[in-house]
């Protein structure tokens, strides 16, 4: 029987609340539904909620209010020997004193399976353990017993597998490994994944659908690019990957329908917004451009983008990386904005420190935010 | 001849060292044993060597109530280790997991007792028992209860320590894997903190063995084996204590051994059974 055709349901959170003894609230009133079979990755810094959330469905945490649905079956209260769910815990929280076949045993015994021996050769196989399956915990590396603890999660197929910063003890290397290797076991095996990290890039790379949370409720939810191209809030647009945010005046709408844009003034350079990733009704906003999708010249010299060009910025710095380089521009007023360029070679080297140089971006690759929101919400503090 | 042998111990410094400490801390059991054969019969110097004999390990129990002091001594530890680590385990569980007022200063009053100097406790235990009305029926049943009270503390604080260092995600992690409050004690929680009850037991066990002071105090005419040697010191300790000391030290060797080699089989067994 494959496993993805058995009658399973979605995950439902509705108005779930997490308020602690000492006043904190952990997760304000979250509404979710992740749809059956899906990866879906919880986003967000440490102190966000996302843990509490996932421990609440575990049944690790009691929800102070609402309620969570897998399918029609109300899970809220359960304990968590009694739901349909199983953890990879952040730490893999494996049983020291047994060994790996016992471990990955444990939860299919406890359900009462005679002779799981047959089920434990297959997923210790799928997750390449056959070898390791006498050992104790202590003799593998972190990847294997990554594996393990993923192994004795997957093999009692619950109908939510729950995922708390599986990789974040693994070493950088083995962390884009195991990340392509959770993605290929989570379609074969075809249940629905929740993973908790504050890995952008791992959220990204995985999941079918991230929800970035901030302060117990989520900024927004969607598929890795709609989030990466069209943030609506400037937390989203600084911690998933990086933006440039740029002081504007709203000056009025165009267009009707698809080719409706909003005209800004960025300290005087006129520009154009499409209206699908306007995300302000002021008459101020941030405009926002990826660094990427920023090209530079030295002055004077033709820019292949057809929006209006900002000149008299200067670079301030120039990284080489290798696979681009990461320019810091002054720009008149002020500020300084970042530009990664990719070394196709065209230029022929680097523009050096000092140059002045226009600055300018494919309009459809803007944004515009709310001018009330922090321009600093989402950044590292370090 | 003396330079080599001055060069081999600079080498070997820390061998050394560690060997020098090992001699020194088992010279004692090696009298003992070896005064285990002593023939003391011809002489009025009990320390010394006479001429070698099987006749103490042939008749150990041949001087006049030392056996029975024996059976009293290996009763009371047997009692005082089971109520007391049952006890103390317990009480380290609780202390360990849950919050509850007064957790602090119940964890410095378990510590308390392992302060105090003995001769106080067993002066004022005497007092108590006195006072309520037992100072006429002193003996085997006073004794236990002391042993008790004291062995408590030990085996909260060697439990306590063991269960601090389990990660109580292991717990969860059995009752997210289906295991239910019952299940998950006994599967999960209970062999890993097994190690330290076990080595509270022992530690209890040697601690009622051992205790004369306290005993001393409550004992009424009950005699245990530190009673008896200490009594027997003042005339001439009867060669017989040795083979008991002896005995001791290889049954707590075979111990130790047996407790090596099983980990070791368990070891090799996991090992070859890939």
């Amino acid at each position: 029987m494959s496993l993805a055709d058995q009658a399973r349901g979605d995950l439902k959170l509705t108005g779930l609340h997490k308020r602690y003894p000492n006043g904190f609230v952990a997760v304000e009133s979250l509404d979710l539904v992740i749809p059956q079979g899906s990866f879906f990755a919880l986003l967000g810094p440490s102190g966000c909620g996302k843990t509490t959330t996932l421990r609440m469905v575990a049944g690790l945490e009691e929800a102070t209010k609402g309620t969570i649905h897998i399918g029609d079956q109300d899970i809220t209260y359960a304990r968590p020997y009694k739901r349909p769910v199983n953890t990879v815990f952040q730490n893999y929280a494996l049983f020291p004193h047994l060994t790996i076949a016992e471990n990955v045993a444990f939860g299919p015994t406890r359900r009462g399976a005679k002779d799981p021996a047959k089920e434990v050769k297959e997923i210790l196989a799928l997750t390449e353990l056959t070898e390791q399956a006498a050992k104790k915990p202590a003799q593998l590396s972190g990847g294997q017993q990554q594996r393990v603890a993923l192994a004795r999660a997957i093999i009692n197929r619950p109908d939510v597998l729950l995922l708390d910063e599986p990789l974040g003890a693994l070493d950088l290397k083995l962390r884009r490994a195991m990340q392509i290797e959770l993605k290929r076991i989570q379609e074969e095996v075809g249940l629905t994944f929740v993973h908790v990290t504050h890995d952008q890039e791992e959220a990204m790379t995985m999941a079918d659908t991230v929800a970035v949370m901030n302060k117990g409720r989520i900024e927004q939810m969607g598929a890795p690019y709609d989030l990466y191209t069209n943030p609506q809030t400037t937390f989203v647009a600084n911690f998933l990957g990086r933006s440039n945010l740029i002081k504007a005046k709203v000056l009025g709408r165009e267009g009707t329908g698809a080719d409706a844009v909003v005209k800004v003034d960025m300290h005087g350079t006129i520009a154009t917004i499409k209206a699908s990733k306007v995300h302000t009704d002021s008459d101020q906003g941030w405009v926002g451009i990826r660094p990427e999708k920023v090209l530079i010249q030295p002055e004077g010299q033709a820019i292949d983008a057809p929006g209006a060009a900002l000149s008299g910025a200067v670079v301030v710095d120039a990284s080489y990386i290798g696979v681009s380089t990461d320019y810091t521009l002054r720009m008149p007023w002020g500020q300084e904005i970042t530009c990664f360029e990719q070394n196709t070679g065209r230029r022929g080297g680097l523009i050096p420190v000092g140059t002045k140089v226009d600055v300018s971006w494919r309009p459809e690759f803007a944004f515009l935010l709310d001018s009330s929101q922090d321009v600093e919400a989402g950044l590292e503090e370090d | 001849m003396i330079t080599r042998l001055g060069r081999w111990i600079g080498k070997h410094l820390m061998l050394t060292l560690g060997i020098l400490v090992l001699v020194y801390m088992y010279i004692p059991n090696m009298i003992v044993a070896l005064m285990s054969f002593n023939d003391s019969s011809q002489s009025r110097n009990l320390y010394q060597f006479q001429s070698f004999t099987w006749d103490n390990w042939l008749n150990p129990c041949e001087p006049q109530g030392m056996c029975e002091s024996l059976r009293v001594s290996i009763s009371i530890g047997l009692l005082a280790t089971l109520v007391a680590t049952a006890i103390g385990t317990l009480a380290a569980f609780a202390l360990v997991r849950h919050r509850f007022e007064g957790r602090s200063t119940a964890n410095l009053m378990i510590f308390l007792p392992m302060a105090t100097p003995e001769i106080v406790m067993g002066s004022s235990l005497l007092a108590l028992f006195v006072a309520a009305g037992f100072g006429g029926q002193l003996g085997f049943w006073t004794i236990l209860i002391a042993h008790i009270m004291f062995c408590i503390s030990f085996v909260v604080v060697t439990v306590r320590s063991r269960l601090a260092g389990l990660d109580s995600n292991l717990e969860k992690a059995a009752m997210d894997l289906y295991a239910n409050e019952w299940q998950t004690f006994w599967r999960i929680t209970f062999p890993l903190v097994f190690p330290g009850i076990l080595s509270a037991a022992l530690l209890a066990f040697s601690l009622s063995f051992d205790d004369f002071i306290i005993t001393n105090l409550n004992s009424g005419t009950t005699v245990t084996f530190p009673m008896f040697v200490w009594g027997a010191a003042q005339r001439g300790v009867p060669m017989q204590v040795n083979v008991i000391g002896t005995l001791m030290f290889i049954l707590a060797l075979a111990i130790v051994i047996g407790g090596e080699v099983a980990a070791r089989r368990r070891a090799k067994g996991k090992a070859a059974a890939l």
